[in-house]
């Protein structure tokens, strides 16, 4: 019988048997949903319950007429600025906005007063008031007739399609977007979670001291590669079956709300258009496609830290020791989820080149461009480099594996694992 | 017959030198004491046995075929450094470092099972090791050397850190195991177990081989012809010239315990004959040295 495989088989039993496996698994499909749910909702009834915040309007130009809005109501006041502040700050009103008199052709000197620092939403509210009164001004100041300004207004949606491979796609940058993010995200994600249960199970098979007895009937590397398998297909397990449960549970909902989604929407006078413009798109989204190359991301990815991640642990004899390790083989994660904001904006610039062509970096990186469509010979490239760095990654590691495992009590820097690395055995 | 020979076994390190040029015979069937003080080079002489390193000269061949992996369902193996898995129940554990080593799952099973019931631990079969004593630990780690009979055992320190009731109980099973036809290779630097268990012995120090033999032999070789009396009446210095008293205990009222050196080629017998001429001999016993007073006077010595 194969070892390796019996070793996968505990590593994953012994993990899936947990009570905290099934807990963690059961969860966090419900946990998202019901909290991003949440969240929402809280808004929503907060902004509805709202009241119109009350903003004092001192105009000394006296040409302005702000009308109330849901979210502001304003009441002009009049005198001094002195007075008006007293007044203000005797009151329980949220601003006072002080209007000078000014030119019409250089606005300036508008200043708010609040009891808070008013938000950017606030503060870029009044300023479009401001901006659309003076407009107002001006149209008459120039003698032009609104009307005429409302029709030269006009609203283009402009389609996008990509043709690059041949066949033609509308594409959409919000869509692919998000997607990008999200998966790119998990990935990352993952990385740590699973990663650091590798690291956690080589700490633990050395500060038990069974590993001695292990590696005296198999090969180091096989223990080492059979862990990582192990954990690797507990994750695999994991990601199934959440993918299978929000199935589930989104086609259950939708079933129960399928038929009252658009007819409310239709009610509130949503765009039909618009909707109809979004499944239209969902359905271009090449699903497999990605769900293919996440699959190979997550698993080459994985590979690749997972066996940092044994190398760290097989280096050290508690956990904590563990951190000098981890802050390296994070870096390079941590890089590739702050370019995915560059890759996201510009997909097919430089930085989101070498990011998703680099093995450290590929798995995160490609999963942000993958949406908008990557070129064939580039994702070839990127897969060929990032299953040649794991083995790479997995090699090197297995060399400080195996004499890290049996050293206690040593204290250990780069030059120790180097020293390691370079020992025959 | 050879259960393991050991041939000019060399191990280099980048700033030491592990085992240089170590050879060892070990027969068949026999408890086989290796011997050195901490750092000598017995863990990697073990753990090149156990395939775990290799050696960098020299070569290893049981029952005269050289080391190779199929060695590993015939060798068990309780090292120095030793533990379980915690969070996994007693059972399974013993199953899986079975099947590690070649047993079917099946027979895997049994056997534990049958051990566990041996060593009367069989009703913690479901808990987890975390739940278990040391003592009932140790049992296990002992269970998981021996499950699959392995024609060779090879048992680090195995006394350290057991209870007497537990070091006796695998000292039992020791005995059994070997009378079944094992061969034990025991490391230690604790010479009272030596005494008591091996009938070979080797001593490392300084990574190279200093001594190496039957206890029986060994001891003989180490002996200075040395003999204790006890005897009634003083000695006086009435002994001819050839006998050396090298000590003269009063233990009570006339009565003695003597240390007599025999120099030259006189026999015992000769020693007798002119003690019973001076004094009323109550005992007369040929000093052998322990294995320990040899460990010190070799390892001491050498330094």
């Amino acid at each position: 019988m194969n070892k390796t495989f019996l070793i996968i088989q505990r590593e994953f039993l012994s993990r899936v048997k947990k009570k905290s496996f099934l807990i963690a698994t059961i969860l966090v499909p419900l946990i998202f949903p019901a909290l991003i749910g949440g969240i929402g909702y809280v808004m929503k009834k907060e902004s509805e319950n709202a009241n119109a915040q009350v903003i004092h309007v001192l105009d000394q130009q006296g040409s302005f007429n702000f009308e109330n809005t849901d979210k502001y109501e304003f009441v002009k006041v009049t005198g001094d600025l002195e007075t008006a502040k007293t007044a203000f700050a005797e009151s329980e009103d949220y601003g006072l906005l002080y209007i000078p008199e000014f030119n019409i052709e250089s606005p300036k000197g508008f200043v708010l007063y609040a009891k808070s620092n008013p938000s950017f939403s606030t503060i870029g509210d009044i300023e479009n008031e401001i901006e659309d009164a003076i407009k107002d001004d001006k149209l008459q100041v120039y003698n032009i007739d609104k009307e005429v300004l409302d029709k030269l207004k006009t609203k283009v949606d402009l389609r996008s399609v990509n043709i690059a491979e041949g066949e033609e796609k509308e594409s959409d940058a919000g869509i692919s977007f998000a997607i990008g993010y999200f998966t790119g995200f998990l990935i990352y994600i993952f990385m740590f979670a699973y990663g650091g249960q590798v690291m956690q199970g080589v700490i633990e098979e050395k500060s038990s001291k069974i590993v001695e007895v292990i590696i005296s009937t198999v090969k180091p590397f096989q223990l080492m590669l059979g862990k990582i398998l192990g954990v690797a297909s507990v994750g695999l397990f994991q990601v199934l079956i959440w993918v299978v449960l929000i199935a589930i549970l989104s086609t259950t909902v939708l079933g129960l709300l399928g038929l009252e989604i658009p007819h409310e929407a239709a009610i509130q006078g949503a765009d039909v258009e618009t909707s109809e413009k979004f499944l239209r798109l969902l359905a271009n989204i090449p699903f497999t496609k990605i769900i293919l190359t996440f699959i190979f991301y997550f698993i080459g990815g994985y590979m690749l830290y997972g066996a940092l991640f044994a190398a760290a642990g097989s280096a050290v004899d508690s956990p904590s020791e563990a951190q000098q390790f981890m802050f390296p083989i994070m870096i390079p994660l941590i890089a590739g989820i702050i370019g995915m904001q560059s890759i996201i904006t510009n997909p097919d610039g430089n930085v989101s080149f070498w990011l998703s062509i680099i093995p450290f970096t590929s798995p995160i990186a490609m999963m942000g461009r993958i949406g908008f469509g990557v070129p064939a010979w580039e994702l070839a490239l990127s897969m060929v480099l990032l299953v040649l760095g794991f083995i790479f990654t997995t090699w090197m590691a297995g060399r400080i594996y195996r004499v890290g495992i049996l050293m206690h009590g040593v204290k250990v820097n780069y030059k120790t694992l180097a020293k390691w690395f370079m020992m025959k055995n | 017959m050879e259960a393991l020979i050991a041939k000019n076994i060399t191990k280099r390190y980048s700033n030491h030198t592990a085992l240089d040029n170590v050879s060892l015979s070990i027969p068949s069937q026999s408890i086989f004491g290796l011997l050195g003080p901490n750092g000598a080079g017995k863990t990697t002489m073990i753990r090149i046995i156990n395939q775990i390193i290799d050696a960098d000269e020299g070569e290893v061949l049981i029952n005269g075929k050289k080391l190779s992996p199929e060695h590993i369902s015939i060798i068990g193996y309780l090292p120095e450094e030793r533990g379980l898995y915690k969070k996994m129940k007693v059972g399974e554990q013993l199953v899986y470092l079975g099947q590690l080593r070649n047993l079917t799952r099946k027979e895997a099973i049994l056997r534990s099972k049958a051990w566990t019931k041996k060593l009367g631990i069989y009703e913690w079969w479901d808990k987890k090791v975390e739940d278990l004593s040391k003592g009932m630990a140790q049992k296990i780690q002992f269970i998981s050397t021996v499950l699959h009979e392995p024609k060779l055992i090879i048992l680090d320190e195995p006394f350290s850190g057991f209870d007497p009731v537990n070091a006796n109980l695998i000292k039992e099973e020791i005995f059994e195991l070997r009378d079944k036809g094992s061969t034990i290779i025991f490391s230690t630097h604790r010479m009272e177990s030596v005494e008591e268990l091996c009938d070979h012995i080797a001593l490392i120090n300084n990574s190279k081989l200093i001594l190496e033999g039957s206890k029986k032999d060994i001891k003989h070789s180490y002996k200075s012809n040395t003999y204790i009396v006890e005897h009634q009446g003083a000695l006086n210095g009435s002994l001819p010239d050839s006998f050396k008293v090298l000590d003269n205990n009063l233990l009570h009222e006339n009565f003695y315990k003597s240390i007599v050196k025999i120099a030259g080629e006189t026999s015992p017998n000769e020693l007798l004959k002119s003690l019973v001429a001076v004094t009323e001999v109550h005992s007369f016993v040929e000093k052998i040295p322990s294995i320990s007073e040899i460990f010190i006077s070799k390892v001491g010595g050498n330094k």
